[in-house]
């Protein structure tokens, strides 16, 4: 695009470099800031999170969960150009899930294999399919499209799992960003899901038992801000909705927060900061009217489900417990994909008769006839 | 007379406008007289395709909150916002923030 020539008006100049024109503000602050000065900024702050936190160790092999998305592409941009700078001494490889979604997934892949070749790093690629034998179109075609999001979450978790371990790596890195973390904080609470709520905050988790662990160096990072490195530095990413329905609750608490920050652009640092400071009393009391004494530390340790269901106690599994079926790491019997992946087998028999044909691409079928039908 | 502007929808925006990510326009009113408030109006009447999908664009009166602005690739929020004074040539970009990374 061609710069226009106008004259700058003081107020307009940048208020670190004092030299060129402020081109955007920055919603943590509202600094105004030139180009240059956004990307030094920008930069230092996450090589700022990741020392901090401690991320990273030199000869570490790292896996970056890439997506082809603005987060994942601008995640691969930062730790290359930082590892470089700072010379963090760590491998860089890009592991991509294909959930197998016609018209949205392939899309996104043919972008992260662009961006394998512009950062040079390798590229690992696990399908739903050949994992759990079923891709996410069979999955939706099944089991509807209300339900997506909750099968694709667990299996992804595990896909990704399960993809660095075949890469013999053992830390996987997220492009999940600053309001990603304020949105599932506000959702835990609005939800009173106050168990995942302590989790939700933090940079760097790992199960018990899981050689596995998994970082977030974007935490602190606005997703504006992403979005402006990305078009700024013209990186090249996807951006298309997921052909099947977003969570709709989910997609309300973004709408709330997006509607928050544009008065208020710190709620999104404010809620995050409130959500690392929360500390959860004892629930002791309701248990102690209820149940004899010396069964009061079992009952401490029952855990309330989001769906306000409790876990039946099996034999004292612990974290670290594997899924008898996969030998997937798991705090129950079996591990969660296998429960899902069991209850669609099922169906699975009575789809085939059916001569349900349209599997593939269903989603993007329907948009097509909704398309149609204006 | 009219003044010549480019409109641009990223991040996925461009569903509003059967996927054309750019629009050259001609807004109908003077250099001088239009603000970017007539920018928005002129968008909705004429370069979203479906009516339907206003509601994806403007959310009360204004463009929706995660719709990232900028004027000439500068931040709106730094150009006066909606007040800003349209001049011949003046790029405006709608990038939506709301899609997945």
């Amino acid at each position: 695009m061609v710069e226009k020539q106008k004259k700058i008006k003081p107020g307009a100049l940048c208020e670190l470099c004092h030299g060129r024109k402020a081109v955007m503000k920055r919603p943590k602050n509202l600094q105004k800031l030139c180009k240059e000065c956004f990307y030094n900024v920008f930069e230092t702050e996450i090589h700022n999170t990741i020392v901090g936190h401690e991320l990273f160790k030199k000869g570490d092999r790292v896996a970056i969960g890439a997506s082809g998305g603005k987060d994942s592409t601008v995640l691969a941009a930062v730790l290359k150009t930082l590892n470089e700078r700072y010379n963090y001494g760590v491998e860089l490889v890009l592991l991509s899930i294909d959930e197998g979604i016609k018209g949205y997934r392939d899309d996104s892949l043919a972008t992260v294999k662009r961006n394998q070749k512009q950062y040079e790093m390798p590229l690992e690629i696990v399908s739903y399919k050949e994992l759990y034998d079923w891709s996410m179109d069979e999955i939706v075609s099944c089991a509807g499209i209300r339900s997506s999001c909750t099968y694709c979450g667990v299996l992804r978790r595990q896909a990704l799992d399960r993809g660095a371990a075949k890469l013999g790596i053992d830390h996987v890195v997220t492009g999940h960003n600053a309001d990603d973390v304020a949105e599932t904080v506000l959702m835990n609470i609005l939800r009173g899901d106050t168990a995942r709520l302590e989790s939700s905050c933090s940079i760097l988790t790992q199960s018990s038992g899981s050689p596995i662990k998994r970082s977030k160096p974007f935490k602190y990072t606005y997703q504006k801000e992403i979005v402006l490195y990305a078009h700024y530095k013209k990186l090249d990413y996807f951006s298309t909705e997921c052909s099947y329905a977003p969570e709709a609750f989910r997609g309300t608490a973004r709408e709330l927060l997006k509607s928050l920050e544009s008065i208020r652009p710190s709620c999104i640092m404010d809620i995050i900061y409130s959500g690392e400071h929360l500390v959860l009393g004892q629930k002791k009391k309701v248990t102690q009217q209820r149940k004899k004494p010396n069964k009061i530390k079992n009952d401490m340790e029952q855990e309330v489900r989001s769906d306000g269901s409790i876990k039946i106690k099996q034999n004292e599994t612990k974290d670290g417990n594997r899924c008898e079926k996969c030998g997937y790491i798991t705090s129950n019997r079996i591990c969660k994909a296998c429960l899902l992946l069991g209850g669609l087998e099922a169906n699975r028999a009575k789809l085939d008769i059916e001569g349900n044909t349209a599997v593939d691409g269903a989603a993007k079928l329907t948009r097509t006839l909704e398309k149609l039908a204006f | 007379m009219g003044i010549k502007i480019k409109v641009e929808f990223l991040g996925g925006l461009d569903v509003i406008s059967s996927g054309v990510r750019e629009h050259k326009c001609i807004l109908p009113l003077e250099e001088g007289d239009a603000t970017l408030k007539d920018v928005i109006q002129f968008i909705t009447k004429n370069v979203i395709t479906d009516p339907k999908d206003i509601p994806v664009f403007i959310c009360d009166e204004t463009v929706r909150p995660g719709i990232l602005v900028l004027i000439n690739d500068t931040d709106w929020e730094l150009e006066g916002g909606e007040d800003y004074v349209v001049e011949s040539g003046d790029v405006f970009t709608f990038t939506s923030t709301l899609h997945g990374g």
